[in-house]
Protein backbone atom coordinates (compact mmCIF):
# COMPACT_ATOMS: atom_id res chain seq x y z
CA UNK A 1 0.00 0.00 0.00
CA UNK A 2 1.46 3.34 -1.01
CA UNK A 3 1.43 6.26 1.35
CA UNK A 4 -1.25 8.84 0.59
CA UNK A 5 0.08 12.11 -0.81
CA UNK A 6 -2.76 13.99 0.83
CA UNK A 7 -4.56 12.79 3.94
CA UNK A 8 -7.57 14.60 5.33
CA UNK A 9 -8.49 13.64 8.90
CA UNK A 10 -11.85 14.50 10.46
CA UNK A 11 -12.02 17.90 8.80
CA UNK A 12 -14.75 20.17 10.16
CA UNK A 13 -15.59 23.76 9.40
CA UNK A 14 -18.28 25.84 10.98
CA UNK A 15 -19.29 29.27 9.66
CA UNK A 16 -21.28 30.73 12.55
CA UNK A 17 -24.40 28.60 12.71
CA UNK A 18 -23.68 26.68 9.52
CA UNK A 19 -21.80 23.42 9.72
CA UNK A 20 -20.15 23.48 6.30
CA UNK A 21 -18.06 20.37 6.84
CA UNK A 22 -18.48 17.65 9.42
CA UNK A 23 -15.73 15.13 10.14
CA UNK A 24 -14.76 14.52 6.54
CA UNK A 25 -11.83 12.14 6.07
CA UNK A 26 -10.29 10.90 2.86
CA UNK A 27 -6.95 10.01 1.32
CA UNK A 28 -5.54 10.98 -2.04
CA UNK A 29 -2.87 8.68 -3.48
CA UNK A 30 -0.10 9.68 -5.89
CA UNK A 31 -1.37 9.58 -9.47
CA UNK A 32 -5.02 9.63 -8.44
CA UNK A 33 -7.72 11.58 -10.14
CA UNK A 34 -10.18 11.98 -7.32
CA UNK A 35 -13.56 13.49 -8.10
CA UNK A 36 -15.51 15.24 -5.38
CA UNK A 37 -19.17 15.71 -6.18
CA UNK A 38 -22.21 16.80 -4.27
CA UNK A 39 -25.21 19.11 -4.51
CA UNK A 40 -24.84 22.88 -4.12
CA UNK A 41 -23.79 23.90 -0.63
CA UNK A 42 -22.48 20.48 0.31
CA UNK A 43 -19.06 21.84 1.24
CA UNK A 44 -16.94 21.04 -1.81
CA UNK A 45 -15.29 24.43 -2.16
CA UNK A 46 -14.85 24.61 1.62
CA UNK A 47 -12.69 21.48 1.35
CA UNK A 48 -10.56 23.13 -1.34
CA UNK A 49 -10.23 26.32 0.69
CA UNK A 50 -9.26 24.36 3.81
CA UNK A 51 -6.63 22.26 2.07
CA UNK A 52 -5.03 25.22 0.34
CA UNK A 53 -5.05 27.42 3.45
CA UNK A 54 -7.53 30.04 2.32
CA UNK A 55 -9.69 29.28 5.35
CA UNK A 56 -8.72 27.70 8.64
CA UNK A 57 -10.69 24.57 9.52
CA UNK A 58 -12.50 24.50 12.86
CA UNK A 59 -11.04 21.11 13.63
CA UNK A 60 -9.27 18.28 11.89
CA UNK A 61 -5.88 17.73 10.32
CA UNK A 62 -4.55 17.88 6.78
CA UNK A 63 -1.33 16.05 5.92
CA UNK A 64 0.65 16.48 2.74
CA UNK A 65 3.33 13.84 2.23
CA UNK A 66 3.05 13.07 5.93
CA UNK A 67 3.57 16.70 6.98
CA UNK A 68 0.85 18.53 8.83
CA UNK A 69 -0.16 21.55 6.75
CA UNK A 70 -3.31 22.49 8.65
CA UNK A 71 -3.70 26.23 9.06
CA UNK A 72 -0.58 27.20 7.09
CA UNK A 73 -0.91 30.33 4.95
CA UNK A 74 -1.87 29.80 1.27
CA UNK A 75 1.48 30.81 -0.18
CA UNK A 76 3.34 28.28 1.99
CA UNK A 77 1.00 25.48 0.92
CA UNK A 78 1.30 26.47 -2.74
CA UNK A 79 5.05 26.55 -2.21
CA UNK A 80 4.96 22.88 -1.20
CA UNK A 81 3.29 21.98 -4.48
CA UNK A 82 -0.40 21.89 -3.57
CA UNK A 83 -2.01 24.20 -6.11
CA UNK A 84 -5.57 25.09 -6.87
CA UNK A 85 -7.80 26.75 -9.43
CA UNK A 86 -10.63 29.05 -8.46
CA UNK A 87 -14.23 28.35 -9.34
CA UNK A 88 -14.73 32.04 -10.07
CA UNK A 89 -11.70 32.72 -12.21
CA UNK A 90 -9.14 35.05 -10.74
CA UNK A 91 -6.93 36.25 -13.56
CA UNK A 92 -4.99 39.52 -13.54
CA UNK A 93 -7.33 41.58 -15.70
CA UNK A 94 -5.04 44.44 -16.52
CA UNK A 95 -2.13 42.29 -17.73
CA UNK A 96 -1.72 40.46 -21.05
CA UNK A 97 -2.67 36.78 -20.79
CA UNK A 98 0.89 35.41 -20.83
CA UNK A 99 1.97 37.79 -18.05
CA UNK A 100 -0.50 35.95 -15.81
CA UNK A 101 2.03 33.12 -15.85
CA UNK A 102 5.07 35.32 -15.45
CA UNK A 103 3.81 36.12 -11.93
CA UNK A 104 3.85 32.53 -10.59
CA UNK A 105 7.21 32.01 -12.30
CA UNK A 106 8.57 34.59 -9.85
CA UNK A 107 7.51 32.48 -6.86
CA UNK A 108 10.17 30.80 -4.70
CA UNK A 109 8.88 27.39 -5.74
CA UNK A 110 9.28 28.11 -9.45
CA UNK A 111 12.80 29.35 -8.78
CA UNK A 112 13.63 26.16 -6.91
CA UNK A 113 12.06 23.69 -9.30
CA UNK A 114 12.82 25.48 -12.55
CA UNK A 115 9.15 26.10 -13.23
CA UNK A 116 6.91 23.98 -15.38
CA UNK A 117 8.53 20.59 -16.14
CA UNK A 118 11.66 21.85 -14.40
CA UNK A 119 14.95 22.28 -16.18
CA UNK A 120 13.89 25.54 -17.76
CA UNK A 121 16.27 28.12 -16.43
CA UNK A 122 14.13 31.04 -15.46
CA UNK A 123 16.16 33.59 -17.38
CA UNK A 124 13.35 33.73 -19.86
CA UNK A 125 10.09 33.63 -17.99
CA UNK A 126 8.08 34.95 -20.91
CA UNK A 127 9.11 32.04 -23.16
CA UNK A 128 8.17 29.53 -20.48
CA UNK A 129 4.85 31.31 -19.99
CA UNK A 130 4.01 31.03 -23.68
CA UNK A 131 5.11 27.38 -23.74
CA UNK A 132 2.69 26.62 -20.92
CA UNK A 133 -0.12 28.47 -22.68
CA UNK A 134 0.43 26.44 -25.85
CA UNK A 135 0.47 23.23 -23.84
CA UNK A 136 -2.77 24.17 -22.14
CA UNK A 137 -4.58 24.86 -25.42
CA UNK A 138 -4.01 28.44 -26.45
CA UNK A 139 -3.59 28.35 -30.23
CA UNK A 140 0.01 28.10 -31.33
CA UNK A 141 1.46 31.24 -32.89
CA UNK A 142 -1.73 33.20 -32.33
CA UNK A 143 -2.00 36.64 -30.83
CA UNK A 144 -4.28 35.40 -28.03
CA UNK A 145 -1.53 35.04 -25.36
CA UNK A 146 -0.73 38.71 -25.91
CA UNK A 147 -4.29 39.97 -25.58
CA UNK A 148 -5.37 41.76 -22.45
CA UNK A 149 -6.77 39.20 -20.02
CA UNK A 150 -10.01 41.10 -19.47
CA UNK A 151 -10.92 40.56 -23.13
CA UNK A 152 -10.57 36.76 -23.06
CA UNK A 153 -13.65 34.49 -23.05
CA UNK A 154 -14.43 32.10 -20.19
CA UNK A 155 -12.88 29.07 -21.87
CA UNK A 156 -9.46 30.68 -21.96
CA UNK A 157 -9.74 32.00 -18.42
CA UNK A 158 -10.47 28.50 -17.11
CA UNK A 159 -7.37 27.26 -18.93
CA UNK A 160 -5.41 30.16 -17.52
CA UNK A 161 -6.38 28.99 -14.01
CA UNK A 162 -4.91 25.58 -14.76
CA UNK A 163 -1.88 27.13 -16.39
CA UNK A 164 -1.12 29.14 -13.26
CA UNK A 165 -0.96 25.88 -11.31
CA UNK A 166 1.29 24.28 -13.92
CA UNK A 167 3.75 27.16 -13.75
CA UNK A 168 4.56 26.11 -10.19
CA UNK A 169 5.43 22.55 -11.24
CA UNK A 170 2.76 21.21 -8.89
CA UNK A 171 2.45 17.85 -7.21
CA UNK A 172 -1.28 18.22 -6.75
CA UNK A 173 -3.75 20.34 -8.66
CA UNK A 174 -7.11 20.86 -7.01
CA UNK A 175 -9.53 21.92 -9.72
CA UNK A 176 -12.58 23.74 -8.46
CA UNK A 177 -15.12 23.27 -11.27
CA UNK A 178 -12.88 23.78 -14.27
CA UNK A 179 -15.61 22.50 -16.59
CA UNK A 180 -18.42 24.76 -15.43
CA UNK A 181 -19.43 27.51 -17.81
CA UNK A 182 -17.74 25.82 -20.76
CA UNK A 183 -19.41 24.61 -23.95
CA UNK A 184 -19.56 20.91 -24.77
CA UNK A 185 -16.74 21.21 -27.30
CA UNK A 186 -14.56 23.14 -24.89
CA UNK A 187 -15.05 20.48 -22.25
CA UNK A 188 -14.29 17.79 -24.82
CA UNK A 189 -10.90 19.42 -25.38
CA UNK A 190 -10.24 19.83 -21.66
CA UNK A 191 -10.69 16.11 -20.86
CA UNK A 192 -7.57 14.94 -22.75
CA UNK A 193 -5.67 17.77 -21.12
CA UNK A 194 -6.53 16.46 -17.66
CA UNK A 195 -5.51 12.97 -18.76
CA UNK A 196 -2.20 14.30 -20.03
CA UNK A 197 -1.48 16.01 -16.72
CA UNK A 198 -2.22 12.73 -14.95
CA UNK A 199 0.25 10.97 -17.25
CA UNK A 200 2.89 13.49 -16.21
CA UNK A 201 2.47 12.27 -12.65
CA UNK A 202 0.42 15.12 -11.27
CA UNK A 203 -2.20 14.09 -8.75
CA UNK A 204 -5.54 15.72 -9.45
CA UNK A 205 -8.52 16.42 -7.24
CA UNK A 206 -11.53 17.58 -9.23
CA UNK A 207 -14.62 19.20 -7.90
CA UNK A 208 -17.20 18.98 -10.58
CA UNK A 209 -20.85 19.14 -11.47
CA UNK A 210 -20.38 17.77 -14.98
CA UNK A 211 -20.59 14.12 -13.98
CA UNK A 212 -20.30 12.50 -17.38
CA UNK A 213 -16.98 14.17 -18.17
CA UNK A 214 -15.74 13.71 -14.62
CA UNK A 215 -16.36 9.95 -14.74
CA UNK A 216 -14.25 9.74 -17.91
CA UNK A 217 -11.16 10.92 -16.06
CA UNK A 218 -11.68 10.10 -12.38
CA UNK A 219 -10.60 6.77 -10.93
CA UNK A 220 -12.27 7.43 -7.60
CA UNK A 221 -15.23 9.59 -6.63
CA UNK A 222 -16.31 10.95 -3.27
CA UNK A 223 -19.80 12.27 -2.66
CA UNK A 224 -20.57 15.01 -0.16
CA UNK A 225 -23.98 15.95 1.16
CA UNK A 226 -24.62 18.69 3.72
CA UNK A 227 -20.97 18.71 4.72
CA UNK A 228 -20.75 14.99 5.35
CA UNK A 229 -19.09 12.28 3.33
CA UNK A 230 -21.77 10.07 1.81
CA UNK A 231 -19.74 7.47 -0.04
CA UNK A 232 -16.38 6.99 -1.71
CA UNK A 233 -15.60 4.52 -4.46
CA UNK A 234 -15.19 3.89 -8.15
CA UNK A 235 -17.43 5.93 -10.48
CA UNK A 236 -19.69 2.98 -11.20
CA UNK A 237 -20.15 2.13 -7.52
CA UNK A 238 -21.02 5.72 -6.75
CA UNK A 239 -23.50 5.99 -9.59
CA UNK A 240 -25.27 2.83 -8.50
CA UNK A 241 -25.69 4.02 -4.92
CA UNK A 242 -29.25 4.89 -3.95
CA UNK A 243 -28.17 7.51 -1.38
CA UNK A 244 -26.31 9.47 -4.04
CA UNK A 245 -29.31 9.54 -6.33
CA UNK A 246 -31.51 10.70 -3.50
CA UNK A 247 -29.07 13.40 -2.45
CA UNK A 248 -28.85 14.78 -5.95
CA UNK A 249 -32.34 14.42 -7.32
CA UNK A 250 -34.64 13.88 -4.36
CA UNK A 251 -36.39 10.57 -3.86
CA UNK A 252 -38.96 10.74 -6.68
CA UNK A 253 -37.34 11.86 -9.91
CA UNK A 254 -34.40 9.49 -9.83
CA UNK A 255 -35.42 7.26 -12.73
CA UNK A 256 -36.16 10.14 -15.05
CA UNK A 257 -32.90 12.01 -14.54
CA UNK A 258 -30.56 9.03 -14.38
CA UNK A 259 -31.23 8.27 -18.02
CA UNK A 260 -29.39 11.49 -18.85
CA UNK A 261 -26.49 11.08 -16.51
CA UNK B 1 -35.80 71.17 -39.66
CA UNK B 2 -32.26 70.45 -40.70
CA UNK B 3 -30.48 67.21 -40.10
CA UNK B 4 -26.91 67.19 -39.00
CA UNK B 5 -24.58 67.62 -41.94
CA UNK B 6 -21.23 66.86 -40.40
CA UNK B 7 -19.73 64.81 -37.66
CA UNK B 8 -16.54 64.87 -35.71
CA UNK B 9 -14.06 62.15 -36.47
CA UNK B 10 -11.03 61.22 -34.48
CA UNK B 11 -7.94 60.25 -36.43
CA UNK B 12 -4.94 58.48 -34.98
CA UNK B 13 -1.63 60.08 -35.84
CA UNK B 14 0.06 56.72 -35.55
CA UNK B 15 2.51 58.05 -33.02
CA UNK B 16 1.87 55.33 -30.48
CA UNK B 17 2.40 52.53 -32.96
CA UNK B 18 5.47 54.02 -34.56
CA UNK B 19 7.22 55.03 -31.39
CA UNK B 20 6.49 51.87 -29.42
CA UNK B 21 9.39 49.57 -28.58
CA UNK B 22 11.92 48.86 -31.31
CA UNK B 23 9.93 50.72 -33.97
CA UNK B 24 11.11 53.97 -32.44
CA UNK B 25 14.58 53.28 -33.82
CA UNK B 26 13.34 53.33 -37.41
CA UNK B 27 14.03 56.99 -37.97
CA UNK B 28 14.80 60.24 -36.24
CA UNK B 29 11.19 61.30 -36.56
CA UNK B 30 9.89 58.30 -34.61
CA UNK B 31 12.62 58.77 -32.07
CA UNK B 32 11.62 62.40 -31.68
CA UNK B 33 7.97 61.49 -31.16
CA UNK B 34 9.11 59.26 -28.33
CA UNK B 35 11.72 61.43 -26.68
CA UNK B 36 10.50 64.98 -27.22
CA UNK B 37 7.75 65.02 -24.56
CA UNK B 38 10.13 63.48 -22.06
CA UNK B 39 12.90 65.87 -23.03
CA UNK B 40 10.59 68.86 -22.63
CA UNK B 41 9.61 67.65 -19.17
CA UNK B 42 13.18 67.12 -18.01
CA UNK B 43 14.53 70.32 -19.55
CA UNK B 44 11.54 72.28 -18.29
CA UNK B 45 12.01 71.03 -14.76
CA UNK B 46 15.73 71.77 -14.80
CA UNK B 47 15.17 75.25 -16.24
CA UNK B 48 12.43 76.09 -13.77
CA UNK B 49 14.62 77.88 -11.18
CA UNK B 50 15.78 80.29 -13.90
CA UNK B 51 12.32 80.87 -15.34
CA UNK B 52 10.58 82.09 -12.20
CA UNK B 53 11.05 85.57 -10.76
CA UNK B 54 12.56 86.11 -7.36
CA UNK B 55 13.47 84.15 -4.27
CA UNK B 56 9.89 83.66 -3.18
CA UNK B 57 8.83 81.76 -6.27
CA UNK B 58 12.03 79.74 -6.29
CA UNK B 59 11.07 78.54 -2.85
CA UNK B 60 7.63 77.64 -4.24
CA UNK B 61 9.37 75.40 -6.78
CA UNK B 62 11.03 73.46 -3.97
CA UNK B 63 7.63 73.04 -2.33
CA UNK B 64 6.12 71.91 -5.65
CA UNK B 65 8.78 69.21 -5.83
CA UNK B 66 8.13 68.10 -2.25
CA UNK B 67 4.45 67.68 -3.02
CA UNK B 68 5.27 66.02 -6.35
CA UNK B 69 7.33 63.33 -4.59
CA UNK B 70 4.42 62.73 -2.21
CA UNK B 71 1.93 62.60 -5.06
CA UNK B 72 4.17 60.15 -6.92
CA UNK B 73 4.30 57.90 -3.90
CA UNK B 74 0.51 58.08 -3.59
CA UNK B 75 0.03 57.29 -7.28
CA UNK B 76 2.43 54.35 -7.09
CA UNK B 77 0.72 52.85 -4.03
CA UNK B 78 -2.83 53.48 -5.18
CA UNK B 79 -2.65 52.58 -8.85
CA UNK B 80 0.15 50.05 -9.05
CA UNK B 81 -0.17 48.24 -5.71
CA UNK B 82 -3.82 48.89 -4.87
CA UNK B 83 -3.22 50.42 -1.44
CA UNK B 84 -5.01 53.75 -1.12
CA UNK B 85 -2.84 55.64 1.32
CA UNK B 86 -3.76 58.90 2.97
CA UNK B 87 -0.45 58.81 4.80
CA UNK B 88 1.32 61.70 3.06
CA UNK B 89 1.37 63.65 6.31
CA UNK B 90 2.64 60.60 8.20
CA UNK B 91 5.57 60.20 5.80
CA UNK B 92 6.41 63.92 5.71
CA UNK B 93 6.19 64.27 9.47
CA UNK B 94 8.25 61.17 10.20
CA UNK B 95 10.94 62.08 7.66
CA UNK B 96 10.92 65.70 8.79
CA UNK B 97 11.36 64.87 12.46
CA UNK B 98 14.06 62.28 11.79
CA UNK B 99 16.05 64.76 9.71
CA UNK B 100 15.49 67.42 12.37
CA UNK B 101 16.57 65.18 15.24
CA UNK B 102 19.66 63.93 13.38
CA UNK B 103 20.66 67.48 12.55
CA UNK B 104 19.96 69.29 15.81
CA UNK B 105 20.94 66.55 18.30
CA UNK B 106 23.77 64.86 16.40
CA UNK B 107 24.70 67.75 14.04
CA UNK B 108 24.73 65.55 10.98
CA UNK B 109 24.84 67.69 7.79
CA UNK B 110 21.74 67.91 5.51
CA UNK B 111 23.24 65.76 2.76
CA UNK B 112 23.39 62.83 5.14
CA UNK B 113 20.22 63.49 7.13
CA UNK B 114 18.00 63.41 4.04
CA UNK B 115 18.99 59.93 2.84
CA UNK B 116 19.05 58.72 6.46
CA UNK B 117 15.57 60.13 6.98
CA UNK B 118 14.44 58.25 3.88
CA UNK B 119 15.82 54.90 5.05
CA UNK B 120 15.06 55.13 8.78
CA UNK B 121 11.71 56.81 8.16
CA UNK B 122 10.78 54.29 5.48
CA UNK B 123 11.56 51.42 7.83
CA UNK B 124 9.67 53.08 10.70
CA UNK B 125 6.54 53.79 8.61
CA UNK B 126 6.60 50.30 7.10
CA UNK B 127 6.87 48.77 10.56
CA UNK B 128 3.89 50.73 11.85
CA UNK B 129 1.83 49.95 8.74
CA UNK B 130 2.78 46.27 8.73
CA UNK B 131 -0.23 45.11 10.78
CA UNK B 132 -2.56 46.97 8.39
CA UNK B 133 -1.23 45.42 5.19
CA UNK B 134 -3.93 42.74 4.98
CA UNK B 135 -6.48 45.58 4.94
CA UNK B 136 -7.71 46.76 1.60
CA UNK B 137 -9.23 49.88 0.07
CA UNK B 138 -10.87 52.30 2.44
CA UNK B 139 -9.78 50.45 5.61
CA UNK B 140 -6.11 50.90 4.80
CA UNK B 141 -6.84 54.54 3.96
CA UNK B 142 -8.43 55.13 7.38
CA UNK B 143 -5.49 53.66 9.26
CA UNK B 144 -2.96 55.71 7.30
CA UNK B 145 -5.05 58.80 8.01
CA UNK B 146 -4.98 58.04 11.73
CA UNK B 147 -1.21 57.69 12.13
CA UNK B 148 -0.22 61.37 11.55
CA UNK B 149 -2.79 62.48 14.16
CA UNK B 150 -1.47 59.81 16.50
CA UNK B 151 2.15 60.95 16.06
CA UNK B 152 1.33 64.64 16.47
CA UNK B 153 -0.61 63.99 19.69
CA UNK B 154 2.19 61.87 21.13
CA UNK B 155 4.77 64.60 20.48
CA UNK B 156 2.42 67.17 21.98
CA UNK B 157 1.44 65.15 25.03
CA UNK B 158 4.92 63.95 26.02
CA UNK B 159 6.53 67.25 25.04
CA UNK B 160 9.33 65.45 23.22
CA UNK B 161 11.37 66.83 20.30
CA UNK B 162 10.58 70.42 21.21
CA UNK B 163 6.91 69.74 21.88
CA UNK B 164 4.51 72.17 20.25
CA UNK B 165 7.32 74.58 19.34
CA UNK B 166 9.08 71.96 17.24
CA UNK B 167 12.79 71.72 16.60
CA UNK B 168 14.25 75.07 15.61
CA UNK B 169 17.63 76.19 14.30
CA UNK B 170 18.12 73.31 11.90
CA UNK B 171 20.74 73.78 9.18
CA UNK B 172 19.52 74.73 5.73
CA UNK B 173 20.99 73.44 2.48
CA UNK B 174 24.24 75.25 1.76
CA UNK B 175 22.65 77.28 -1.05
CA UNK B 176 19.22 77.91 -2.52
CA UNK B 177 20.51 76.73 -5.89
CA UNK B 178 21.62 73.42 -4.42
CA UNK B 179 18.34 73.00 -2.57
CA UNK B 180 16.25 73.46 -5.71
CA UNK B 181 18.33 71.19 -7.90
CA UNK B 182 18.43 68.52 -5.25
CA UNK B 183 14.64 68.27 -5.00
CA UNK B 184 14.14 68.65 -8.76
CA UNK B 185 16.60 65.82 -9.45
CA UNK B 186 14.91 63.69 -6.81
CA UNK B 187 11.53 64.17 -8.48
CA UNK B 188 12.92 63.23 -11.89
CA UNK B 189 14.82 60.21 -10.54
CA UNK B 190 11.77 58.91 -8.68
CA UNK B 191 9.48 59.59 -11.64
CA UNK B 192 11.53 57.69 -14.20
CA UNK B 193 12.70 55.10 -11.69
CA UNK B 194 9.19 54.10 -10.70
CA UNK B 195 7.97 54.27 -14.28
CA UNK B 196 10.71 51.79 -15.19
CA UNK B 197 10.18 49.61 -12.12
CA UNK B 198 6.43 49.07 -12.55
CA UNK B 199 6.84 47.87 -16.11
CA UNK B 200 9.45 45.23 -15.30
CA UNK B 201 8.17 41.71 -14.78
CA UNK B 202 8.95 41.91 -11.08
CA UNK B 203 7.07 45.20 -10.87
CA UNK B 204 4.09 43.46 -12.43
CA UNK B 205 3.74 41.37 -9.26
CA UNK B 206 2.47 44.54 -7.58
CA UNK B 207 -0.12 45.05 -10.31
CA UNK B 208 -1.09 41.40 -9.96
CA UNK B 209 -1.62 41.88 -6.22
CA UNK B 210 -3.86 44.84 -7.00
CA UNK B 211 -5.84 42.84 -9.57
CA UNK B 212 -6.24 39.68 -7.57
CA UNK B 213 -4.39 39.07 -4.34
CA UNK B 214 -5.92 35.61 -3.85
CA UNK B 215 -4.45 34.39 -7.12
CA UNK B 216 -1.02 35.71 -6.15
CA UNK B 217 -1.25 33.82 -2.85
CA UNK B 218 -2.27 30.70 -4.75
CA UNK B 219 0.86 31.18 -6.87
CA UNK B 220 3.03 30.61 -3.82
CA UNK B 221 4.06 34.23 -3.41
CA UNK B 222 4.03 35.93 -0.02
CA UNK B 223 1.98 39.03 -0.77
CA UNK B 224 2.63 40.66 2.59
CA UNK B 225 6.32 40.85 1.75
CA UNK B 226 5.65 42.51 -1.57
CA UNK B 227 3.14 44.91 -0.05
CA UNK B 228 5.66 45.79 2.65
CA UNK B 229 8.28 46.44 -0.01
CA UNK B 230 5.89 48.73 -1.88
CA UNK B 231 5.01 50.60 1.31
CA UNK B 232 8.72 50.94 2.09
CA UNK B 233 9.43 52.43 -1.34
CA UNK B 234 6.52 54.86 -1.05
CA UNK B 235 7.19 55.86 2.54
CA UNK B 236 10.93 56.27 1.96
CA UNK B 237 10.08 58.68 -0.85
CA UNK B 238 7.70 60.57 1.42
CA UNK B 239 10.21 60.65 4.28
CA UNK B 240 12.92 61.93 1.97
CA UNK B 241 10.56 64.74 0.94
CA UNK B 242 9.92 65.39 4.63
CA UNK B 243 13.64 65.58 5.35
CA UNK B 244 14.07 68.12 2.55
CA UNK B 245 11.15 70.14 3.87
CA UNK B 246 12.73 70.34 7.31
CA UNK B 247 15.97 71.70 5.90
CA UNK B 248 14.15 74.10 3.59
CA UNK B 249 12.21 75.66 6.47
CA UNK B 250 15.07 75.07 8.95
CA UNK B 251 12.41 73.82 11.32
CA UNK B 252 10.44 70.69 12.03
CA UNK B 253 7.23 70.75 13.97
CA UNK B 254 3.83 69.26 14.53
CA UNK B 255 2.35 71.02 11.51
CA UNK B 256 4.38 68.66 9.34
CA UNK B 257 1.78 66.08 10.33
CA UNK B 258 -0.95 68.38 8.95
CA UNK B 259 -3.61 66.94 6.72
CA UNK B 260 -2.56 69.16 3.77
CA UNK B 261 0.26 66.76 3.04
CA UNK B 262 -2.22 63.93 2.64
CA UNK B 263 -4.89 65.79 0.70
CA UNK B 264 -3.01 67.93 -1.79
CA UNK B 265 -1.08 65.02 -3.37
CA UNK B 266 -4.37 63.21 -3.95
CA UNK B 267 -5.93 66.29 -5.52
CA UNK B 268 -2.86 66.68 -7.71
CA UNK B 269 -3.04 63.04 -8.76
CA UNK B 270 -6.70 63.31 -9.71
CA UNK B 271 -6.10 66.50 -11.68
CA UNK B 272 -2.95 65.28 -13.39
CA UNK B 273 -4.27 61.84 -14.22
CA UNK B 274 -4.24 58.88 -11.90
CA UNK B 275 -1.98 55.99 -12.71
CA UNK B 276 0.13 58.00 -15.16
CA UNK B 277 2.92 58.86 -12.66
CA UNK B 278 3.80 62.03 -14.58
CA UNK B 279 0.27 63.32 -14.03
CA UNK B 280 0.77 63.90 -10.29
CA UNK B 281 3.81 66.05 -11.07
CA UNK B 282 1.79 68.15 -13.51
CA UNK B 283 -1.01 68.38 -10.95
CA UNK B 284 1.42 69.69 -8.33
CA UNK B 285 2.90 72.18 -10.82
CA UNK B 286 -0.61 73.63 -11.14
CA UNK B 287 -2.05 73.28 -7.66
CA UNK B 288 0.83 74.45 -5.48
CA UNK B 289 1.45 77.79 -7.26
CA UNK B 290 -2.31 78.41 -7.40
CA UNK B 291 -2.48 77.79 -3.70
CA UNK B 292 0.36 80.30 -3.16
CA UNK B 293 -1.51 82.89 -5.20
CA UNK B 294 -4.54 82.33 -3.02
CA UNK B 295 -2.60 82.65 0.20
CA UNK B 296 -4.45 85.87 1.04
CA UNK B 297 -7.71 83.99 1.35
CA UNK B 298 -6.39 81.94 4.28
CA UNK B 299 -8.23 78.74 4.97
CA UNK B 300 -10.68 79.44 2.16
CA UNK B 301 -7.98 77.91 -0.02
CA UNK B 302 -9.27 74.52 1.00
CA UNK B 303 -12.65 75.41 -0.46
CA UNK B 304 -10.91 76.28 -3.68
CA UNK B 305 -9.03 72.97 -3.84
CA UNK B 306 -12.17 71.08 -3.07
CA UNK B 307 -14.01 72.82 -5.91
CA UNK B 308 -11.21 72.06 -8.37
CA UNK B 309 -11.19 68.46 -7.22
CA UNK B 310 -14.95 68.05 -7.55
CA UNK B 311 -14.89 69.72 -10.96
CA UNK B 312 -12.18 67.43 -12.24
CA UNK B 313 -13.79 64.29 -10.84
CA UNK B 314 -17.11 65.21 -12.49
CA UNK B 315 -15.97 66.55 -15.84
CA UNK B 316 -12.46 65.30 -16.53
CA UNK B 317 -12.02 62.26 -14.35
CA UNK B 318 -9.19 60.89 -16.51
CA UNK B 319 -7.04 63.94 -15.71
CA UNK B 320 -4.89 66.32 -17.72
CA UNK B 321 -2.28 63.75 -18.69
CA UNK B 322 -4.69 61.32 -20.35
CA UNK B 323 -6.33 64.22 -22.14
CA UNK B 324 -2.98 65.56 -23.31
CA UNK B 325 -1.83 62.16 -24.44
CA UNK B 326 -4.97 61.69 -26.48
CA UNK B 327 -4.50 65.07 -28.13
CA UNK B 328 -0.89 64.17 -28.87
CA UNK B 329 -1.73 60.82 -30.42
CA UNK B 330 -4.98 61.70 -32.16
CA UNK B 331 -6.59 64.70 -33.74
CA UNK B 332 -10.20 65.54 -34.36
CA UNK B 333 -11.83 67.10 -37.38
CA UNK B 334 -15.27 67.79 -38.76
CA UNK B 335 -16.30 65.88 -41.86
CA UNK B 336 -19.40 66.09 -44.01
CA UNK B 337 -21.63 63.09 -43.90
Amino acid sequence: MTEPILRIDDLSKRFGGVQALKDVSFDVFPGDVLGIIGPNGSGKTTIVNSITGFIKPTSGRIYFNGKNITGKPPHKIADMGVTRTFQIMRPYHSLPAYKNLVIPLFSPRAKRTGGWRGGGHLGNRQTIAIDILEEIGFERDSYIPFKKTSTLPTGYLKRLELARCLALKPEIIICDEVFSGLSMSEIASMVPLIERLQDEGITIVMIEHRLRELFQVANRVMVLNFGEKLIEGSPSEVMADERVKTAYFGSEKVEEVMTYA
Amino acid sequence: MTTQQSRKERIDRGIKVRSDGLYALMSWRELTYLTLPRFILIAGMLALPFLVPGMYWQRVISIVCIYAILALSFDFLAHYVGLVSLGGAFFIGTGGYIAGILNSYFSIPPFLTVPLAAIIGGAFCTLLLLPCLPLKGVYFAIVTLMYPLFMARIIEAFDIFGGTDGLVGIDSFSSAFLEQYFVICMVLIFLFGIRRFVTTDRGLIFTAIMDNDQAVKASGINITRYKALAVFIASAMGCMAGGCLTHIYMWSGISQFALDFSILPIAATVIGGSGTLVGPLIGCLILVPVSELLRDFGTLRIVFYASILVGFILFRSDGIMEFGQRKYEQFERWTNI
